[in-house]
């Protein structure tokens, strides 16, 4: 009987013991906030452009950690964005959702400045500030801060935004991915070669 | 050739065909001048350099063309004489093979130098002066890279540089360039290691030589042998890829530099020895670096040499010069076959980092063959000098899993090219790690945007959100002073019309509304019988509908007469017991008209043999049941009238038949006092007979008066009669004003008389007519009186406090004017003193119960009681001004006369008008008060002119008719008031909006006459403008000719329109 009542006394103070425990660290180390929204934030790119269906990047990400939303709803991550996502959240890579272009081409916002009204329509649509300009007078696009989301275009009465291609410089170009290795034989490459070579 | 110094290894390295035999065999030549230069604005790392010379301009050899932009970068400098004719993108040596901005310089082949000098003792100038000016001579690094040359010499600056190394290793296969420096210009590298070791101070100086350059270690060390420096020069095995600095310093110090550092970061220095050349022919002879020694090699480069090429010779040119076999010329290698770059381009200019060209021939440069997968032989591993696993990064490279592959020191690869080189499969392992690298470079500069990019939509929300409190706290401050002004108007209205207000909202016009629900009812009722008969005798369908719709109607009316009638017992009742015979009457009426008509209509139903009969007759008996009885409550009612009238109004009349009875023993009393006079012939008759001469005029003027109120009366008991049920009772109260005005008269008339009689005038018996005259007035009108009272006594209303005000002042009056009579008769010791003193006691009786009545009457009606009316008040202060008037004429002449009563006057003025002013308060307070409550119901002031207020008087009617109908929706049975007042106010509606319509139309007209609204004009243009780009992007998309004809003719039309309209926008701005 002592032994039942010691082994019930010895339990009850371990869990008083781990309860302390657990409730003064749940105190003394207490996050604000969710991280893990922060973390998913991070991995998004900010264009705020709201293909996803979200007013932004960090709606997105905290109905990705809250509400199981799908994390292939972000055509200007691509596909890293949504591996690197995957990755973080331990879920499966999946496609990119909708019949978005499967690499996107990165744009810039660009005011024909000469059809410009000045009517600030675009400055107020632009989730980064990234349009100067003032009231009648004309706007003009800081490339540097565009983030391309086009959210600019559409209220322009005038239609004279365009979306242009960030063109590839010498500085800013990069090597392709190699051709992976199918090409066994060498006539596979180059016909003519072959041919060549056999006259 | 005795070297102290330890040589040590680095892990790895290949030993590939060396294949530099070709290009040694002939000296250093100088290359001929092309007849164009190319000079690309970048030939370094860092930021492209900024023209400084315009396209046209004639440039010298040497001459700054292009400034360096930032701390990396690098000047430009022409390398012959020419002109500048052309500033654009031109292919250059780039791994792309995109174009780049170059400067193109047409040779005039004079090769003329500008003006040059160099520095004479270096060592006398400051360190950051000798640096900047080699900065100034654009030396890059010359191994490869391109490394702004003066970056590095700064390094001894904040950093402990303890060992420079020149690097002389060139490893790489085929080049040359450097081992026929060394052989041919050792003096000059020595020279410009002098220069070096000059700024950086080391410790210690390395030349790194591999031992496959003999000639050119024995022509360094002759060169040695006359300088002064302590130079160890350390033959080490030749080795690819020993030339790479990291793998130099590892060989020649057996240090590592750790993965993410300079070499400097380990006391170390590397240098290239071409660029020591470079730095001593800018020290020495000023000239800026605009040559470099180029090997031209390959089996099919002709005369395989290595040449003095200016900067910016093209490759073309080159192979001309060495009498290239283009037709053997299968690929053209810019740089060394490990680390080189293959070029199809022969249009392409030698840069600062160009050491070497290789043009191959198919077999010398086979192509690669297909890749085989990868069958982890692990060799790669076993030659990469950076000792990484190769292997795994292809893996991570070609899974795209980027991550792993920084995790495996990607950043660290040299792509040296060791790997792919021995890769049996022949997997082309440097590409990919080209690949991985520029992936990842590519995240990190997205990663960096986005981190940006989400900093500014932060601070973008967080100034939105302050924006939208901020403005949240102006509304409110705003709200709230408008409440706080609203409050304090409110309140201010609230004591001038508590006492009206109050009054209003009690009793009277909920009698009112009942009584106009009750008609209403009726006519409704009425409407519907008139349809039902109609129906009946047509014998249309639906008469079964409209007779449950009469039965409706009726049991309504019936409903809201019954209300009426209760509403009207109910607060009658304490006020007076009589009912209203008028009514009655009229009920009685009604009765019996409905009697009627249900007996024709069941006559009619009878005779078309309609089925409802039944119902018919009981509506009649029904209705004859009424009538009954409603007759038979007139008949009451009639026979009762008698009591009540003595008992409600009788304080009234009572008051006033005393009031006459008095007033007619006076009159006796003043004719037996005349009549004794006349006999006794008094000697007084002069004085008397300009007092009757007064007494008239102040007759007359007060019979103006009495005109004037009287007027002034029924002009307010006519606005009254709308808004009180019983407008009798304004008659008979106007009556008993006039009697006691007159009874007034007579008083005065006969206090006249009086005197005149005491003072023995002639005129005594034409004032005696004057009285019996006025006796005779006052008795008609009590007659009238009587009248009015015995028609509609009952029907007078509560005991009007108004009434009674006025009785008490004109009680007052009297008083007042008995005392003065009084006063005089004492001063001037009338015998008549005594009797006046009892009648000023009497009046003063009666001004005091007439008082105690009116605070009984405030007591028990003041509910009850209407607004003072205004119309009343006016009249009242009309009266006072009158007579402060008179009061101020009698006044002066009493003056002019010098009269003893004058001061005595002139009191009786400053009370009068201080009457006069309490008055206007109270008439101006009364107005204030019911303006208020006047205001809603009265009717829109028109202004046509101001927009604003009309938009708001109409949407003001809207909200109101919207609350009636709602009003009228939730309530179910509809109420026939509630139709009447939305009929109201769609009226009043459509008259607002009416007047709203016509003042727009009037600004709109006025507009059009000022002109075309430049802003309109102006967003108009541009819109059409966009028209014409649309128009024009769509022809340029459909291009097939088929439709473009119909496109075409839009665009025109686009583009007239669109020209027009600047054309008008241009002639008003201008």
């Amino acid at each position: 009987m002592s032994a039942i009542l010691i082994a019930i006394l010895v339990l009850l103070g371990l869990g008083l013991v781990f309860g302390i425990l657990l409730g003064y660290s749940s105190i003394r180390f207490k996050v604000e906030g969710n991280p893990l929204v922060d973390q998913v934030d991070s991995l998004l790119p900010q264009t705020q452009c709201g293909q996803c269906g979200h007013p932004g990047c960090r709606p997105y990400a905290e109905a990705i950690v809250n509400c199981d939303e799908a994390i292939n709803k972000c055509p200007p991550g691509g596909q890293s964005t949504i591996e690197a996502l995957a990755d973080l959240l331990d879920v499966e890579a999946l496609p990119l959702d909708g019949d978005h272009d499967e690499d996107p081409v990165k744009a810039v916002a660009y005011i024909r400045e000469d059809e410009c009204i000045g009517c600030t329509k675009c400055i107020q649509a632009c989730p980064v500030d990234a349009i100067l300009g003032a009231a009648k007078q004309m706007h003009t696009v800081i490339t540097s801060e565009c983030t391309g989301c086009d959210l600019c275009v559409e209220p322009c009465p005038v239609d004279c935004i365009d979306m242009l291609p960030i063109e590839t410089t010498p500085n800013s170009w990069a090597w392709p991915q190699p051709k992976p290795g199918v090409e066994l034989i060498a006539t596979d490459r180059s016909p003519g070669i072959a041919l060549e070579g056999k006259a | 050739m005795n070297s102290p110094v330890k040589v040590h290894s680095f892990h790895g390295g290949i030993h590939p065909p060396e294949n530099k035999r070709q290009s040694t065999g002939a000296p250093i030549s100088a290359a001929p001048i092309p007849s164009r230069i190319v000079l690309p604005l970048q030939q370094h790392i860092g930021l492209p350099a900024d023209p400084v010379v315009n396209i046209g301009d004639r440039v010298l050899k040497g001459q700054l063309v292009a400034e360096a932009i930032g701390r990396i970068s690098a000047n430009i400098h022409a390398s012959t004489s020419g002109t500048v004719v052309a500033i654009e993108p031109h292919a250059v040596p780039h791994m792309s093979g995109m174009p780049s901005d170059c400067m193109i310089i047409e040779a005039d082949g004079l090769d003329e130098w500008v003006e040059h000098q160099g520095l004479e003792d270096y060592t006398s100038l400051p360190k950051p002066e000798l640096i900047e000016y080699i900065r100034q001579s654009g030396i890059a690094g010359m191994g490869g890279a391109g490394f702004p040359t003066d970056v590095k010499l700064h390094l001894g600056d904040d950093h402990i540089v303890n060992t420079l190394i020149i690097n002389a290793a060139e490893c790489e296969p085929y080049i040359t360039a450097d081992d026929m420096l060394m052989r041919e210009r050792a003096d000059q590298i020595l020279g410009g290691i002098e220069i070096i070791a000059h700024l950086l101070k080391p410790l210690h100086i390395m030349v790194g030589i591999e031992d496959n350059k003999p000639q050119a270690i024995r022509a360094l060390h002759e060169a040695l042998d006359d300088s002064s420096l302590n130079i160890d020069i350390v033959i080490i095995p030749t080795k690819y890829p020993s030339g790479g600095e990291k793998q130099l310093i590892k060989l020649l110090t057996g240090v590592e530099v750790p993965s993410g550092k300079i070499p400097a970061d380990v006391g170390i220095v590397c240098q290239n020895i071409g660029t020591t050349t470079a730095i001593y022919r800018a020290v020495k002879y000023g000239e800026p670096l605009i040559s470099r020694i180029v090997t031209i090699t390959g089996d099919a480069a002709g005369h395989q040499q290595n040449l003095e090429v200016r900067l910016g010779t093209l490759f073309k040119d080159l192979l001309d010069h060495t009498e290239a076999e283009r037709d053997q010329l299968y690929r053209l290698v810019v740089g060394g076959p490990m680390m080189g770059i293959t070029v199809d381009n022969e249009e392409i200019p030698v840069i600062k980092t160009t050491n070497c060209l290789i043009a191959g021939t198919s077999i010398e440069m086979p192509p690669q063959p297909p890749a085989q997968a990868c069958i982890r032989c692990g060799m790669c591993e076993q030659v990469c000098p950076a000792e990484l696993l190769p292997q795994q990064l292809y893996w991570f490279a070609k899974g795209r899993e980027f991550d792993k592959a920084s995790h495996h020191n990607l950043f660290d690869c040299i792509e040296c090219g060791a790997c792919s080189y021995v890769c049996p499969s022949n997997i082309p392992l440097v590409q990919y790690y080209r690949f991985a690298k520029g992936e990842i470079r590519k995240e990190q500069e997205e990663q960096r945007k986005a981190d940006h990019a989400r900093l500014r939509f932060e601070a973008r929300q967080d100034r939105l959100e302050r924006e939208k409190i901020e403005k949240e706290e102006r509304r409110k401050a705003r709200a709230e002073e408008a409440a706080k002004a609203q409050a304090a108007r409110k309140d201010a209205a609230l004591t001038k019309a508590a006492a009206p207000a109050a009054e209003k909202a009690s009793g009277v016009p909920d009698l009112k509304q009942l009584k106009s629900n009750a008609a209403i009812a009726r006519t409704k009722l009425k409407k519907a019988e008139k349809a039902l008969t109609n129906a009946q005798e047509k014998g249309l369908d639906g008469i079964d509908a409209l007779q449950a719709t009469v039965e409706q109607l009726q049991q309504k009316c019936d409903a809201a007469q019954k209300a009426y009638d209760d509403a009207q017992k109910a607060p009658a009742a304490p006020a007076k017991p009589a009912l209203d015979i008028k009514q009655l009457k009229t009920n009685a009426a009604v009765a019996r008209t409905k009697l009627k008509k249900a007996e024709k209509q069941l006559l009619a139903a009878e005779e078309s043999g309609s089925d409802d009969v039944d119902s018919l007759k009981a509506q009649v008996a029904e209705l004859q049941q009424k009538s009954a009885t409603a007759e038979a409550a007139f008949k009451a009612a009639e026979s009762g009238t008698t009591a009540p009238t003595a008992a409600a109004p009788a304080i009234d009349t009572t008051e006033l038949e005393a009031d006459i009875k008095a007033m007619q023993a006076k009159v006796d009393k003043a004719e037996a006092a005349w009549k004794a006079a006349v006999e006794s012939e008094s000697p007084a008759a002069d004085k008397m007979a300009a007092g009757v001469d007064k007494l008239k005029g102040k007759l007359k003027d007060l019979q103006d008066e009495l005109a004037k109120a009287q007027a002034s009366r029924s002009q307010a008991s006519n606005s009254q009669s709308g808004s009180t049920p019983a407008a009798p009772a304004v008659d008979t109260s106007e009556l008993k004003a006039d009697i006691q005005a007159m009874q007034g008269k007579v008083e005065k008339a006969e206090a006249a008389w009086k005197k005149a009689v005491e003072s023995e005038s002639p005129a005594a018996s034409k004032m005696a007519e004057g009285v019996e005259k006025l006796k005779g007035k006052l008795k008609n009108l009590q007659d009238e009186l009587a009248k009015a009272q015995a028609s509609s006594a009952p029907a007078a209303p509560a005991i009007d406090t108004s009434e009674l005000e006025a009785d008490i002042q004109a009680m007052q009056g009297k008083v007042e004017k008995a005392e003065a009579a009084w006063k005089k008769a004492v001063e001037s010791e009338s015998p008549a003193a005594a009797k006046m003193a009892e009648g000023v006691e009497k009046l003063k009786g009666k001004l005091k119960d007439l008082q105690d009545e009116l605070a009984e009457a405030k007591a028990s009606v003041a509910p009850a009681a209407p607004a003072i009316d205004t119309s009343e008040l006016e009249a009242d202060v009309q009266v006072i001004q009158g007579k402060v008037e008179k009061a101020e004429a009698a006044w002066k002449k009493a003056v002019e006369s010098e009269s003893p009563a004058a001061d005595k006057m002139a009191a009786g003025v400053e009370k009068l008008k201080g009457k006069l002013k309490e008055l206007q308060d109270e008439l101006a307070q009364a107005k204030g008060a019911n303006q208020p409550a006047a205001e809603p119901t009265s009717e829109p002031t028109p202004e046509p002119l101001d927009m604003k207020a009309l938009k708001q008087q109409v949407s003001i009617m809207r909200t109101k008719l919207k609350k009636a109908e709602k009003q009228r929706a939730e309530s179910d049975n509809t109420d026939p008031a509630l139709d009447a007042e939305i009929e109201q106010l769609k009226q009043r509606h459509d008259e607002a909006k009416a007047a709203l319509d016509a003042a727009e139309a009037e600004l709109i007209a006025a507009a059009a006459k000022e002109g075309i609204d430049l802003k309109q004009l102006k967003i108009d243009a541009a819109l059409a403008r966009a028209e014409v780009t649309k128009a024009e992007r769509a022809l340029s998309k459909v291009e097939d000719a088929s439709d473009t004809s119909e496109l075409e003719a839009a665009l025109v039309a686009a583009k007239t329109q669109a020209d027009q309209l600047s054309a008008t926008l241009e002639r008003f701005t201008e």
